[in-house]
C-alpha cells in the first residue's frame, strides 16, 4: 500500500483510523449516491458508500413525497416536457441532456418496479409510476445497495479528499461519529453525491446538506457552475420544517388583516417573500375541492403531519407561513459536469444529484422534486458507471499510489484560534437567509455580504484545526461559507434577471448573457462564462441587438 | 423536534440511533436511548418510521424545544400515527401503495 503524507498529523488526533480499499467510493447515500453505488457494483467494482447520516433516511428525498420527471417515450410527450421548462430555466438547459435524463429515468423507474417498489394502480388497474414516497424509495435503495455487495459506512461524514501525485482523486478520509474513529478509503475514483447546500435552515431533510461535497471538490480544483441559481426558498407553515410547495397551488395567501396577496402562489413565491418583509403572511388551502382532500392526504402524508399534530385544518383554517432557504438543493448550481459520465473537471472525481449542477436539464430554475429526482437517479447511475470504468482503467495498482490529503480548513492546523463552528454557521446564515439579500439581489448588498463572507473564510483559513468533537461542524461551517461566496460571486457576475436569479437593479433578461457561469477557487474566487447550447427565442436576441 | 422516547414502550433496539440522519440520539447500555442533541433535530420524522414499537414522538415545531405528554399522545393515537399513514405497521400495509399523486400532482 502507498503512503500518506504526514503534514496533517499536527492536528491533534488520538483516534484510530480504519482503512478500506475500493474501486469506487461514493460519498453520500441519498438517491444519487445509492444509484451510483448500485450501478458501479453491477459493473464489477468494489464499492464503499459513506453517508454522513444513515443511508436510507439522509437527504432531501427520504422524508418527502417525490414527484419524478417521468414521461412515457412518446416523441410528442417528451417534446412537450422538454419545451415546457425552457423559458422558466432562462434557456440555459441542454436538449441532449434532457432527452438522456428522460430515457434513463424511464429505465430506472421500471427497474424500481422490478425491484418491488409498491407503485399504486389507478381505477383501471394501470400502475402509476410518476411519484416516489421517500421513506419507501430510500428503504428499497438501501436494501439494493447492500444486496449489490456495497460496504455502507453510516454516520461517516467525509472530511477531505485524497489526491495522488498527479492531482487525480484517490479516495477520502472522514470520521465515524458513532464509532469514534477515523476512516480512510483508498479508491480508484470517487463519486460526490452529498446533495446541495441549504445552510442548516431546517427545511425538510435538508440539515444534512451543507455543501460538504462542493468544498471537497473545490479543494482538489473542481469547478462549479450555475451557482447564482441558489436562492430557492420553500413554503412551510411558520412553525414547521415541511417545505412542500406543491400543495400551495390550492392556497390563498393572506395578510394579517385577511386581505388577499394578489398573485402570490406556490409558483410565484416572490410575492410571498415581499409580503413577509412587511409582516406575517397566512395561507389557507381552501381552493382544494373537498373531494380532493383524501387524495391529497394519500399523495403526501408528511405534508399533513404537522397540521394534524398542531390541530390545524389547513383546508379551512389559516396558518402563518414562512419561506425557508433551500439554497442549491432546489437551486441548480453545483459541481460542473464535463462529460456524459458525469465526470468533473478533476480526474477521478465524479458528481451526481444535487451536488452536481442541474443546469443541464433545468437551466436556471428547478422547483426540486420532479427534475431533481430524475436527475439524481440518472446522474447517479452515470457517475457510478463512469467511476467504475475509470477505476478499471487504473487497474488494481491504484492502491499503491502515494496520496495527499487535500483539505484546506478545519482539518489542518493553520495557527490562530479555534473558531466556534456554530458562530461561523450563524454568520453565514445572516448573509444568505434574508430575502432582501438572497431572494432579491442587488450589487451593493452582494458586495456587502461578500466582504464579511470573505473575511469569515480567511478567519477559518488561519485558524487552528478543529478537534474531533468539532471537526464535522467546522467542516460544515467552512462548506457553507465557501458555498455562499461562490453563490454571491456568481450572482454579481450575472447582471440580469434570469431563471430564479433576481437582480433588483437589472429586472429584465439580457439576451447577451445567454451563457453559463463557471466559478471556482477558495481563497481567491474567479468566474468565467461558457455559451449556452439551447437557442434563445429570436425575439430576445433581436431586442438585444 | 424530537420530544419523546417512551420508556414504557422502548425495547432498546437502538434502531433510532442508527436511523436518525442527524445523530440526535445516544445509545445507553440496556436502556432506552437518550435524546442527546435535541437541538440538532431537523424534524424529518424519519425516526418515528423506523421505531418498531411507536415509542418516539416528533413535535411539528421545527425551531422550538418542548416536552411531550406521553399519555395524551398515546390516547389520541398520535404515537405510531405516521407509521400507519405510510403503511409501515402490521395491518396498515395497504397504505404503501395508495399514493394518489397521479390524481393531484402529475399525470403519470
Amino acid at each position: 500500500m502507498g503512503s500518506i503524507d504526514s503534514n496533517f498529523a499536527s492536528v491533534a488526533d488520538h483516534l484510530g483510523t480504519r482503512e478500506h480499499v475500493a474501486d469506487v467510493l461514493v460519498i453520500g447515500g441519498g438517491p444519487a449516491g445509492t444509484w451510483a453505488a448500485v450501478r458501479a457494483a453491477s459493473l464489477g467494482a468494489r464499492v464503499v458508500l459513506a453517508d454522513k447520516g444513515f443511508c436510507g433516511t439522509s437527504g432531501a428525498a427520504a422524508p418527502s413525497g417525490n414527484g419524478v420527471w417521468y414521461i412515457p417515450p412518446d416523441p410528442k410527450l417528451r417534446e412537450e416536457a422538454m419545451a415546457g421548462r425552457e423559458q422558466l430555466g432562462g434557456w440555459l438547459a441542454d436538449r441532449d441532456w434532457m432527452a438522456r435524463v428522460l430515457d434513463q429515468t424511464w429505465d430506472n423507474i421500471h427497474q424500481l418496479d422490478d425491484w418491488g417498489y409498491p407503485f399504486p394502480k389507478d381505477d383501471d388497474g394501470t400502475p402509476r409510476r410518476g411519484s416516489l414516497q421517500g421513506p419507501e424509495y430510500m428503504r428499497l435503495m438501501r436494501s439494493r445497495v447492500k444486496r449489490a455487495g456495497v460496504r455502507i459506512l453510516d454516520h461517516s461524514p467525509a472530511l477531505e479528499l485524497l489526491v495522488d501525485d498527479s492531482g487525480a482523486v484517490a479516495g477520502a478520509t472522514g470520521i465515524s461519529r458513532q464509532a469514534g474513529e477515523r476512516w480512510l478509503v483508498r479508491a480508484g475514483a470517487v463519486v460526490i453525491a452529498t446533495g446541495g447546500c441549504a445552510f442548516l435552515s431546517r427545511a425538510l431533510g435538508c440539515n444534512v446538506l451543507t455543501g460538504d461535497g462542493l468544498l471537497m471538490g473545490a479543494e482538489v480544483g473542481a469547478e462549479l457552475s450555475s451557482m447564482e441559481f441558489s436562492n430557492a426558498y420553500g413554503i412551510a407553515p411558520a412553525f414547521s420544517s415541511v417545505t412542500k410547495t406543491a400543495f400551495y397551488r390550492y392556497a390563498r395567501f393572506l395578510r394579517e388583516d385577511g386581505s388577499v396577496i394578489e398573485g402570490a402562489s406556490g409558483h410565484s413565491r416572490s410575492k410571498i417573500a415581499k409580503a413577509l418583509l412587511q409582516g406575517p403572511v397566512y395561507a389557507v388551502l381552501d381552493q382544494a375541492a373537498p373531494d380532493l382532500h383524501d387524495a391529497l392526504r394519500l399523495a403526501q402524508p408528511n405534508f399533513f403531519l404537522p397540521f394534524d399534530r398542531a390541530g390545524i385544518d389547513p383546508f379551512t383554517q389559516r396558518f402563518a407561513v414562512t419561506l425557508r432557504l433551500e439554497g442549491t438543493v432546489r437551486g441548480t448550481g453545483g459541481l460542473r459536469i464535463t462529460d456524459k459520465t458525469c465526470a468533473t473537471s478533476v480526474p477521478g472525481l465524479y458528481a451526481a444529484g444535487d451536488a452536481a449542477t442541474r443546469e443541464l436539464i433545468c437551466g436556471g430554475f428547478t422547483g426540486g422534486g420532479s427534475h431533481n429526482a430524475a436527475w439524481a437517479m440518472s446522474s447517479g447511475a452515470w457517475a457510478g458507471a463512469g467511476a467504475a470504468d475509470y477505476a478499471r482503467q487504473l487497474g488494481s495498482n491504484h492502491v499503491a499510489r502515494h496520496v495527499h490529503r487535500a483539505g484546506s480548513t478545519a482539518v489542518r492546523d493553520n495557527g490562530g484560534q479555534q473558531l466556534d463552528p456554530s458562530e461561523v454557521a450563524s454568520a453565514v446564515q445572516a448573509e444568505v437567509f434574508p430575502y432582501e439579500r438572497n431572494y432579491f439581489r442587488h450589487a451593493e448588498r452582494l458586495q456587502d455580504s461578500l466582504g464579511r463572507l470573505d473575511a469569515l473564510w480567511q478567519a477559518q483559513r488561519h485558524s487552528r484545526g478543529a478537534d474531533n468533537t468539532r471537526v464535522i461542524r467546522a467542516r460544515e461551517a467552512a462548506a457553507m461559507t465557501a458555498t455562499a461566496r461562490w453563490m454571491y460571486r456568481s450572482a454579481l457576475a450575472r447582471t440580469e434577471t434570469r431563471g430564479m436569479h433576481k437582480r433588483e437593479e437589472h429586472p429584465g433578461l439580457d439576451a447577451k448573457q445567454h451563457h453559463l457561469i463557471t466559478v471556482g477557487g477558495l481563497d481567491e474566487i474567479w468566474t468565467s462564462t461558457r455559451p449556452a447550447t439551447t437557442p434563445q427565442p429570436d425575439v430576445l436576441t433581436k431586442e438585444a441587438a | 423536534m424530537i420530544e419523546l422516547v417512551s420508556e414504557s414502550r422502548c425495547i432498546a433496539c437502538n434502531l433510532c440511533v442508527s436511523a436518525c440522519p442527524v445523530n440526535v440520539f445516544d445509545a445507553v447500555p440496556d436502556s432506552p436511548p437518550v435524546i442527546a442533541r435535541q437541538d440538532d433535530c431537523q424534524t424529518c420524522f424519519m425516526c418515528e418510521l423506523y421505531c418498531p414499537v411507536d415509542a418516539l414522538y416528533v413535535s411539528p415545531e421545527a425551531d422550538r424545544i418542548g416536552t411531550a405528554d406521553e399519555s395524551l399522545l398515546a390516547n389520541a393515537g398520535t404515537l405510531g400515527g405516521y407509521r400507519r399513514a405510510v403503511g409501515w405497521t402490521k395491518g396498515s400495509e395497504r397504505q404503501r401503495s395508495t399514493d394518489q399523486s397521479f390524481r393531484v400532482l402529475n399525470k403519470y
